[in-house]
């Protein structure tokens, strides 16, 4: 149970349905929004990149979170939808000529309707079964995309242009700076439209699936029209997430979007959470500083260990695996349960509950 | 200080009390080679708590499944009798205003087979169930379960989620109104916003009710409502139906073990034995059925 805000009593439905209700709340949101306006002026081009790096994953996650964090439906086929998102917006504005805002929106669509199509399996097949199913997607979706030569024009990679929105193009010097602010505002849009999903029946429905299908389907509920939706919502992020990688990139090709891929992005949202949008975002800037981490870690013990210095991959690998044992066995609710647990300390002191 | 009362009528059916609304015909289901059920037939009349009993693997539960379109029979038929223009959201608008006692007799009844219907299809023409195993969305609170009860009067307007204010949020207060209520009718005040994972068993027990009631609907099916109970739980579980049979006007079919609730509580029962009506009447009557006492007790020597 969650520490209560006490004396604070809501008149309407209306007060009680906000997000935020109490000082402390409105003072992190605070605390975090000034951190993220001062990011681009204090950190070097190296550390803005991974912080956009981290921006077009959390955006990924939180895709990856509607549909197996809080539909239950597994996806092992991330890699291949943020493929699809990529190498669409890629092609429509470079060879077609098509402005990159609405290439993105294309994109999007276009990621949504192939989730759609490889999330009929969905209706028939629940948990493992639907994992390979799903993984089926993604060894389809790159086997196109590296067999397809009409993509690549057969040189294996699809080269962008510098996104240009409206006539403003992004700047050699303020590359990172500029991408930073773009991302920031796309980031927040999407956490804010996927976190008011989640207060409507239409989110409801989706974790009513979750929890109990057979229960939601006597309840009313469409279990084929919400798992369709649920793979629809999760994949347009997916695919604006795909495209923003193409555009920030501004070169992709098949690698980027390998079974790994998938992988890792399922390890971001136990890492952060599943069924939690914020979890998301923590688990994707987790996920992607823990390599600098570990680097950063071999640098200062390679005086006396050298031996992991040179082993740095496997190391880094290594990492990766003990994460997400550590966090299935001592935190399955991730990094988000684990920030709950400490504001509910403060919330509680000096009692323990 | 403000007092409430009841805005809403609960129940989804304005038919006349005493009229057919629920009629199985000759309902019969197989699992491969085992009759669940064989030519069942049986008719819930408007206003009573029909009560189904019978020994374990009578096929009590099954019956219920094929209702809200969980088992497809493989043969009879289901129909639910209700009053033109009533079912699914165009309920809605109806509750929306206070309803007015309007005689059933100058409308005219439309007659809908549930047979071939999946059970979203069923829930909403308005038949809300519970489930012998607690089947609470777990991860959910209390409230969140309940509104999962308005799903089948809520539009679903994804462009409208995403944006939350406007529509979305006009629709959430509208439909949390009538929840409370529900809240109120079965005093889940102190429970709203816990996780129902969390919960005692008899307070997960009075969610599942709840949640279906909340549904506003013409037909109530509850599985063994009072299933692991004590002679205390059961009482009270006994008196919230009958609230909602008494305040709130629902039309209940309930399965139940423990006969002498059955007694005290319906108006009608049907008996089944290895999936065949042996008795269908009052509780006085069926109670003095020998084929009942037989059942139950076995053969007298």
């Amino acid at each position: 149970m969650a520490a209560v805000e006490t004396g604070r009593y809501h008149r309407t439905y209306e007060s009680q349905l906000r997000l935020w209700h109490t000082r402390p709340q409105l003072i992190r949101i605070g605390v975090v929004a000034v951190i993220a306006i001062i990011v681009p002026f204090v950190f070097d081009n190296y550390w803005l990149s991974l912080a956009n790096t981290a921006l077009i994953a959390s955006i990924g996650a939180i895709g990856l979170n509607v549909l197996v964090g809080y539909t239950g439906q597994i996806s092992l086929g991330q890699g291949g939808f943020l493929a699809v998102g990529a190498f669409t917006s890629a092609i429509l504005t470079d060879r077609m000529g098509v402005p990159a805002p609405l290439s993105i929106l294309m994109a999007v669509a276009t990621t949504a309707v192939i989730g759609v199509l490889f999330g009929l399996p969905a209706l028939r097949l629940k948990g493992l079964y639907l994992a390979i199913a799903t993984l089926a997607s993604q060894v389809v979706i790159l086997f196109i995309v590296r067999r397809w030569n009409f993509l690549t024009e057969g040189q294996g990679f699809v080269d962008v242009s510098r996104l240009e929105v409206f006539g403003f193009k992004i700047e050699r010097s303020t590359f990172e700076q500029q991408w930073y602010i773009i991302l920031i505002i796309v980031t927040v849009l999407v956490a804010i439209t996927a976190t008011n999903l989640f207060r409507t029946n239409i989110g409801r429905a989706f974790m009513a699936v979750r929890d109990q299908d057979i229960a939601a389907s006597a309840m009313g509920v469409n279990l084929t029209r919400t798992k369709l939706t649920a793979f629809a919502v999760s994949n347009a992020y997916v695919g604006l997430a795909g495209a923003l990688l193409a555009h920030y990139s501004e070169i992709i090709s098949w690698e980027k979007f390998t079974m790994d891929v998938s992988i890792l992005y399922l390890a971001m949202i136990i890492v952060g959470g599943l069924g939690s949008i914020a979890g998301s975002i923590y688990g994707a800037l987790f996920m992607t500083f823990l390599p600098i981490a570990v680097r950063m870690f071999g640098e200062v013990i390679g005086g006396v260990v050298p031996q992991v210095q040179k082993q740095l991959p496997a190391v880094e690998h290594a990492a990766f695996g003990l994460v997400i044992i550590i966090f299935l066995i001592f935190e399955p609710r991730g990094l988000n349960r684990i920030w709950q647990r400490i504001k509910d300390f403060f919330g509680f002191w000096p009692f323990r509950y | 200080m403000r007092t409430r009362a009841y805005q809403h009528s609960l129940s989804g059916s304005s038919m006349a009390a005493g009229q057919p609304l629920l009629e199985v015909e000759a309902l019969s289901l197989a699992f491969g080679g085992v009759k669940a059920l064989s030519e069942v037939s049986f008719t819930v009349t408007s206003g009573s708590i029909h009560a189904v009993i019978g020994p374990n693997g009578a096929g009590k539960s099954s019956l219920l499944n094929c209702v809200s379109g969980l088992y497809r029979p493989t043969a009879g038929s289901i129909v639910l009798n209700f009053v033109a223009g009533e079912e699914g959201r165009k309920r809605t608008q109806r509750m929306s205003a206070p309803s007015d006692e309007r005689e059933a007799g100058e409308k005219s009844i439309e007659r809908r087979a549930l047979t071939r219907l999946k059970p979203n299809r069923v829930a909403r023409l308005g038949v809300a169930r519970s489930f012998q195993n607690i089947e609470l969305f777990d991860q959910l609170s209390v409230l969140e379960n309940i509104m999962l009860g308005r799903h089948i009067h809520m539009k679903q307007n994804l462009a409208a989620a995403f944006l939350w204010t406007g529509p979305a949020r006009k629709q959430e207060i509208a439909h949390r109104v009538i929840v409370e209520e529900v809240i109120d009718l079965l005093k889940l005040q102190a429970e709203r916003s816990k996780p129902v994972g969390t919960l005692a068993y008899g307070i997960q027990k009075r969610v599942e009710l709840a949640r279906a009631l909340a549904m506003q609907p013409a037909l109530l099916l509850l599985d063994e409502p009072m299933a692991g109970m004590n002679a205390e739980e059961k009482e009270d579980m006994a008196r919230y139906i009958l609230d909602v049979h008494e305040l709130a006007g629902v039309t209940i079919v309930l399965i139940e073990h423990d006969m002498n609730v059955v007694m005290d509580i319906s108006q009608q029962v049907t008996v089944l034995d290895f999936g065949k009506v042996i008795a269908d009447g009052t509780p006085a009557e069926v109670m003095k059925n020998p084929a009942v006492v037989e059942a139950y007790l076995g053969a007298q020597k």
